[in-house]
């Protein structure tokens, strides 16, 4: 087996008397991407801070393929993109890689690959100051991926992000990823990420409440299917009682089943006929699996 | 290491090229220094003393004002600033050293400063030279001032970098800047004078004084230039004191090189403490 690109094991850091990240242990491999989620102030932030060393935990270790976090060693393999960057507005895309190039210790002449690589060839010239939010996020990403890091660190990378340029942002960050660099990127919907990270952790008041992959979570959680049925006439009395649903208009029943009962349910709503009009299947949405997540640990914590 | 402090100090020149700050710089030093040289010589011009000399000296009073100033001014946005961009949090998770970093902003600053400089005095030097108002000792002058200058400057960067690093905001450090620099260049001298007026030649006059004088690099800038120049005779105030001082002119430099080093030190140290 590889060695982990991350290792954490019962991080712990408190600020004060609020404990921000408590007791979360996970690795990440090279070439996965792990989506870290949750809603603010749950820790994500801190999470990753500490990852850079910026922060001493109180307890518990971090180990960047074997390094201490923060050390230069660490440091060279590691590659950042922050929440809210502003990079100077006077300077140009090609200043600000070149710059950054030249602080890890690369050539600044892949800078014009980096750049045609986020699709900022053209606007490679101007200045900041006049790049649109995604076109910013982008060059914040093509710092990011300069010298081929090991690991990527992107926080909420796509906050703000129109659904188009997010599209655009998770197609590099496969691409990062294919070349074997481990990416954990941290967002606050598990809805945003949907679909382009191998592993989801999730996490709620500092704990780490989940970590596995979409669909087994989406199993794990065991939500129930709605099934709206509706009445072709004012008849959802009648339906109710033949399906065992719950009204809820003079028209529509509802009934909720697990993943295995929705079959027998279905046919069981054709039976009725002429009776009903239409039938809506609606699985648990990828928010309501966060919320089952997190739900769960706010009864625990209590 | 070097590539890194040299990445740090050219992308610090280029942004001071390009906010057109170093061409604000020139201008307000081009434009004082000649209204002095042009208008403040008239009246010496009988005197038989070098016009260049004479300029020199109120030149040096110009420093004294100007130069922390604009250093201030350079100076306090330079950690806080990173850190309100976010940018702070990039530049410290590559693998560059805190102290690095600082050394970095302070060579693209003071070579900023030290253009501006040449640009705006040598402007003036060369204009009395063109006229017909130069001469070789005159020049040297120039370049003593010149160099004397960027050094007070350099103190003065490194002030700023204890402010900057310090609040970590940029609106704050921007006041706080503003606040050293009041301090420093007028209220520092008016206390000095009244007390020196209250102990009417007791102990202070005596030993706290000249040390006082040699604790403030504008102070001790203008001792230096004041004496090196020989201008008691020319201009008088300040000047008069450093005949009676308990030291050699040069001691004044050296305390601006160790309260430059002292604030480097100050400014490295709370950098080091800061979590971007």
């Amino acid at each position: 087996m590889t060695e982990s690109v991350l290792s954490i094991k019962n991080l712990t850091k408190r600020f004060g008397r609020q404990t921000a990240v408590d007791g979360v242990s996970f690795h990440i491999e090279p070439g996965e991407r792990a989506a870290l989620i949750g809603h603010n102030g749950a820790g994500k932030t801190t999470l990753i801070k500490s990852i850079l060393g910026f922060l001493t935990p109180e307890e518990g270790s971090i180990s960047v393929l074997g390094n201490a976090p923060g050390s230069n060693a660490a440091r060279r393999s590691v590659a950042y993109l922050p929440e809210a960057v502003a990079f100077q507005k006077a300077l140009t895309g090609v200043e600000i890689l070149t710059f950054f190039s030249r602080l890890k210790g690369e050539d600044p002449k892949t800078v014009p690959g980096l750049l045609e690589k986020v699709g900022l060839s053209e606007a490679g010239r101007r200045r900041v100051g006049t790049y649109s939010k995604g076109m910013r996020q982008r060059l914040g990403l093509a710092q990011a991926l300069i010298g081929e890091p090991s690991l990527v660190l992107l926080d909420e990378p796509t906050s703000g992000l129109d659904p188009v340029s997010r599209q655009d942002f998770y197609m590099l960050v496969e691409e990062v990823a294919a070349r074997g660099a481990a990416v954990l990127l941290s967002s606050h919907a598990l809805s945003e990420v949907e679909a382009k990270t191998d592993r989801v952790l999730i996490m709620a008041h500092g704990k780490l409440v989940a970590d596995d992959t979409l669909a087994s979570l989406r199993r794990a959680a065991r939500l129930p299917i709605r099934l709206r049925v509706q009445g072709a006439d004012v008849a959802a009395d009648e339906i109710a009682a033949r399906l065992g649903g719950m009204r809820v208009n003079c028209r529509s029943v509802e009934i909720f089943c697990d993943a295995d009962e929705k079959l027998a349910h279905l046919a069981a709503i054709s039976a009725l006929g002429s009776l009903v009009e239409d039938v809506e299947v609606t699985l648990p949405s990828l928010d309501d699996v966060y919320r089952h997540f997190t739900g769960v640990d706010a009864k625990k914590g209590s | 290491m070097f590539t890194r402090i040299l990445a740090v100090a050219s992308l610090e020149m280029r942004i001071g090229l390009r906010n057109r700050w170093l061409l604000l710089a020139t201008l307000i030093l081009a434009a004082f220094s000649l209204a002095l040289a042009l208008l403040g010589s008239a009246p010496a011009g009988t005197l038989g003393v070098d016009r260049m000399t004479i300029t020199v000296a109120s030149l040096a009073s110009l420093s004294v004002y100007l130069v922390p100033l604009l250093s201030l001014l350079l100076a306090f946005d330079a950690i806080s600033g990173e850190i309100d961009r976010g940018t702070a949090l990039l530049i410290f998770s590559s693998p560059i050293s805190r102290v690095e970093f600082l050394l970095g902003k302070a060579i693209g600053h003071f070579a900023v400063i030290l253009i501006a400089l040449l640009l705006g005095y040598g402007l003036t030097a060369g204009v009395l030279v063109a006229f017909g108002g130069g001469s070789l000792a005159g020049l040297v002058d120039f370049a003593r001032l010149i160099a004397t200058s960027a050094m007070l400057g350099l103190a003065f960067l490194a002030i700023g970098y204890i402010a900057s690093s310090a609040t970590r905001a940029p609106g704050t450090a921007a006041a706080l800047a503003i606040g050293i620099w009041l301090f420093a260049v007028v209220l520092y001298d008016l206390a000095l004078l009244g007390a020196l007026v209250a102990d009417n030649g007791g102990t202070f006059s005596r030993s706290v004084f000249p040390l006082a004088l040699l604790a403030n690099p504008a102070d001790a800038f203008r001792l230096f230039n004041l004496a090196a120049l020989g201008a008691s005779d020319l201009v008088g105030g300040m000047a008069g004191v450093s005949d009676a001082l308990p030291y050699p002119p040069s001691a004044a430099l050296a305390a601006i090189a160790g309260v430059t080093l002292a604030a480097f030190a100050a400014a490295a140290a709370l950098l080091k403490r800061i979590e971007p």
